[in-house]
């Protein structure tokens, strides 16, 4: 009954470990160190990795390029949104806000874009359905990664972090051709 | 002159002031968890889309109540009462300024009352992260941060008595195992509330108009410094309680104190780090921060989570065979109370906590592997498992230990107790594997409705998907019936449960202590060293049913692992 | 009181080994509890914070 007395050994430190606990340490340290390995392994040879680049900017700002790349390559509407058509390789852009992902952007399969995020109000949680891909979007923060849609289809962008009363009713929406 | 008594049924030394700390502060728990599952009865029955309870105003307010309640005010007021037994109970040890200790914890109710009626007056609905720029009530900040100082008072009330036990050799040597698990989280707590202060008073002051800008990315790095860190409390709390359970049940003894606090001090050193989980997909922080802090720099935290899901078991296993039960792997498992249930309770939170809670969490802090699961309702469905299986479901266990210590009472409808770890154990279990797939699918977390009514565009889950959260929310009721049977039992022993000390009454619940008769002024004993034993040393396996359950949490995650690795390698190439 | 212990080598005046020494004190285990979060976690985030470039 030691686990809550003083233990009995006034030096434990010294007392000889149990062989079981031994294996199963090293068994235990060898499976966190391929778990820690796993994530520079991903950086190097994986293709699904955030790329690190990021900006302080503003909404006003943020906003400015959002409208500047509609303006330029908006090819329909759809529901009252713009829905835009990039060239391919091109910096694409989607902004958030209450209650709104804005706006519809269209890609080819295959190509690369360099897609910017960021909010113009609260933060909020781009995540694009089926595929499950998750990103936080943080006011005052523009986030910048490349993504190579490999499949054609319709893609739902949902909100997954709590924005207030319409939450749910934030939707917006990608193709791919 | 302190007064203490000595439970004649367990020998658990009783210093008069802190057991009337002790059970004010569990008996606020059981309240506060009573609210939690009040609300989280209204979530559940609102997340489960073909009954839709809620309308989305009500929903996000009482989504918010139950985080904040089930998450803060019910673990933290029952660890108050840990730290105090702890402390002042294991060392046989007067408490330092019990009078600080009521101080602490006038201010935690205020807080928690506070803040609970800045919620429910409905302009609050921030949930339980208040992500700046989003703006509460003052009042729920102001409540949050007196609840905050209450608890770190509390803390220094543990420390203070850790040193007047040393001063006056009310024990020799090193503190019993389970007041080190109790150092390891009054550490943590000290971090989880210093983050806390460092976020929330400008905020409180930004709410009231006195600061212009609260910047959201750093929010989210320092508010996420209080809020993974207090769930790293309870880590490192119901392990303590898992030992002593052990300890209690079974007189099991640690198999080695060495590996055992060796795993604690990994904790103290790293388990923090992990505040990183919530970050890994934000703008703006670097991949090498990401990968450090989130792998608790090279998962030596999870070492530890690892090496006390073996000496736990273990211990018990040891145990276990010197009575005689050692036929085959699991003899002693099989043979276990488990109509007790505080051995039930206990055993079902290391299980489901390992298996289910521990595997998860460690999937979804990978960096890469949470783009795919950041925000969903895998995240809740992984809390569920450790903090309400795993904590709540220890803490559970300890109460009907501490039933008969503490209040002097027997266990009221003790056939209602036999059955509650397995409702609310099993019914948590549910709604965590179930929520755990619809998370994969994609269904978000924090969102009324899954069929996105009122949106211009559209969007349909799979079939699949409801019938994960229908079948999830059916497991989230059970483990409301469990609780409710918990608070039954709770209640009910302390109104109705058969006096073992004539004098145990009610009023105990507001922290009276029993007639002054069972009080004494005289030299309680010094906390004697633990009985000597012959130590096995390296001479074979003591445990090996232990060590092939541990061998099949291995391959499970494993397995687990991978898959998910190759999930996110089906997805748009990102980078 | 004296030690109960069947250890011969742990004698009374055998000086506590350093680790041992480590976890029987509280107030280092906080300082080391707390400096580490706050160096790795905090400190090395808000840094990059706050010298993230400002966009072009």
């Amino acid at each position: 009954m030691t686990s809550f007395l003083p233990p009995s050994d006034r030096i434990w430190w010294k007392v000889p470990v149990g062989r079981e606990e031994v294996v199963w340490i090293a068994i235990a340290l060898t499976w966190c160190l391929i778990m820690f390995l796993m994530m520079p392994y991903w950086h190097i040879y994986g293709k699904q990795n955030l790329s690190n680049e990021a900006y302080q900017t503003t909404p006003a700002k943020f906003g400015a390029k959002v409208e500047e790349m509609i303006k330029a390559h908006k090819v329909r509407d759809e529901s009252g949104m713009p829905v835009v058509a990039p060239p391919a390789g091109s910096d694409v852009y989607m902004l958030g806000r209450l209650w709104q992902w804005w706006p519809i952007l269209e890609l080819e399969k295959d190509k690369s874009y360099r897609l910017h995020l960021s909010s113009m109000d609260w933060q909020h949680g781009f995540s694009i359905q089926p595929i499950n891909v998750n990103l936080q979007i943080v006011p005052g923060y523009e986030m910048v990664l490349t993504v190579t849609p490999d499949k054609a289809g319709e893609y739902g962008v949902i909100c997954n972090e709590y924005c207030g009363i319409g939450h749910h009713t934030m939707l917006g929406k990608i193709y791919v051709k | 002159m302190s007064l203490f008594r000595t439970c004649p049924d367990s020998g658990f030394y009783f210093h008069k002031s802190a057991e009337s700390l002790m059970k004010v502060n569990a008996v606020a728990a059981a309240v506060a968890l009573l609210v939690a599952g009040v609300l989280g009865l209204g979530v559940v029955l609102t997340r489960w889309q073909e009954v839709h309870l809620l309308d989305a105003a009500t929903f996000y307010m009482v989504l918010t109540g139950h985080g904040i309640n089930a998450l803060i005010f019910w673990i933290i007021f029952f660890e108050m009462a840990i730290l105090y037994f702890a402390s002042s109970t294991l060392l046989r040890c007067r408490l330092a300024a019990p009078k600080w200790g009521w101080f602490a914890f006038i201010l935690m109710i205020v807080g928690a009352v506070m803040n609970n009626i800045a919620v429910f007056q409905g302009n609050s609905s921030v949930m339980m992260t208040s992500y700046a720029p989003m703006q509460a009530a003052p009042m729920f900040y102001l409540g949050l941060i007196l609840f905050a100082v209450g608890a770190l008072i509390g803390c220094f009330i543990f420390f203070g008595t850790l040193v007047i036990a040393k001063n006056e050799n009310t024990y020799e040597g090193s503190v019993p195992l389970v007041t080190f698990g109790a150092v390891t989280a009054a550490v943590i707590a000290v971090f989880t509330i210093a983050s806390g202060a460092i976020i929330l008073v400008p905020t409180l002051l930004w709410s009231v108009g006195y600061i212009g800008h609260i910047d959201a990315e750093m929010y989210r790095v320092i508010w996420w410094g209080m809020g993974h860190s207090s769930q790293q409390i309870n880590v490192s709390a119901h392990v303590a309680v898992w030992y002593l359970i052990a300890g209690v049940v079974f007189g099991a003894r640690p198999m080695s104190e060495k590996v055992s606090r060796t795993a604690y001090l990994l904790y103290i050193f790293f388990l923090q780090l992990a505040c990183a989980h919530h970050i890994l997909v934000d703008p703006g922080i670097s991949s090498e921060w990401k990968v450090f802090n989130t792998s608790y720099a090279m998962y030596l935290a999870v070492l530890a989570s690892m090496i006390h899901g073996l000496t736990v078991p273990g211990a018990i296993e040891v145990a276990q065979r010197e009575k005689g039960f050692t036929q085959g792997l699991f003899e002693w498992l099989r043979k276990a109370p488990w109509g007790n249930p505080v051995f039930s309770g206990m055993f079902i939170s290391l299980v489901v906590f390992g298996f289910v809670g521990g595997i998860t969490g460690v999937v979804m802090g990978t960096e890469q592997i949470n783009l795919i699961i950041h925000n969903t309702i895998y995240v809740p469905a992984h809390f569920h498992a450790t903090v309400a299986v795993g904590t709540t479901l220890a803490f559970m266990a300890l109460t009907y230990l501490l039933i008969p210590v503490l209040f002097r009472r027997k266990v009221f409808m003790p056939w209602m107790a036999k059955m509650q770890p397995y409702v609310f154990g099993g019914g948590m279990t549910i709604l965590a594997l179930f929520m755990l797939g619809a998370g994969t699918l994609g269904v978000s977390r924090r969102h009324w409705d899954m069929d996105f009514t009122g949106a211009l565009l559209t969007f349909e889950y799979a079939g699949i998907a409801y019938t994960m959260m229908a079948i999830g929310a059916i497991g989230g009721v059970l483990g409301v019936v469990g609780g409710a049977m918990y608070l039954l039992v709770t209640v009910g022993s302390l109104l109705f449960g058969e006096k073992l000390e004539p004098s145990a009454g009610f009023l105990q619940s507001f922290g009276k202590g029993l007639d002054a008769s069972c009080y004494s002024s005289g030299d309680p004993g010094r906390a004697e060293a633990a009985p000597a034993v012959e130590h096995h040393g390296s001479a074979g396996f003591e445990a090996p049913g232990t060590f092939a359950l541990a061998l099949l949490l291995l391959v499970t995650f494993i397995v687990y692992y991978f898959i998910n690795w190759k999930y996110l390698a089906s997805v748009w190439q990102l980078g | 009181m004296t030690e109960p212990t069947n250890n011969p080598d742990s004698e009374q005046n055998e000086r506590i080994p350093a680790m041992q020494a480590l976890m029987d004190n509280p107030f280092l285990l906080l300082f080391i509890g707390v400096a580490m979060p706050t160096v790795f976690y905090i400190i090395w985030g808000i840094m990059e914070i706050v010298t993230l470039p400002v966009a072009p």
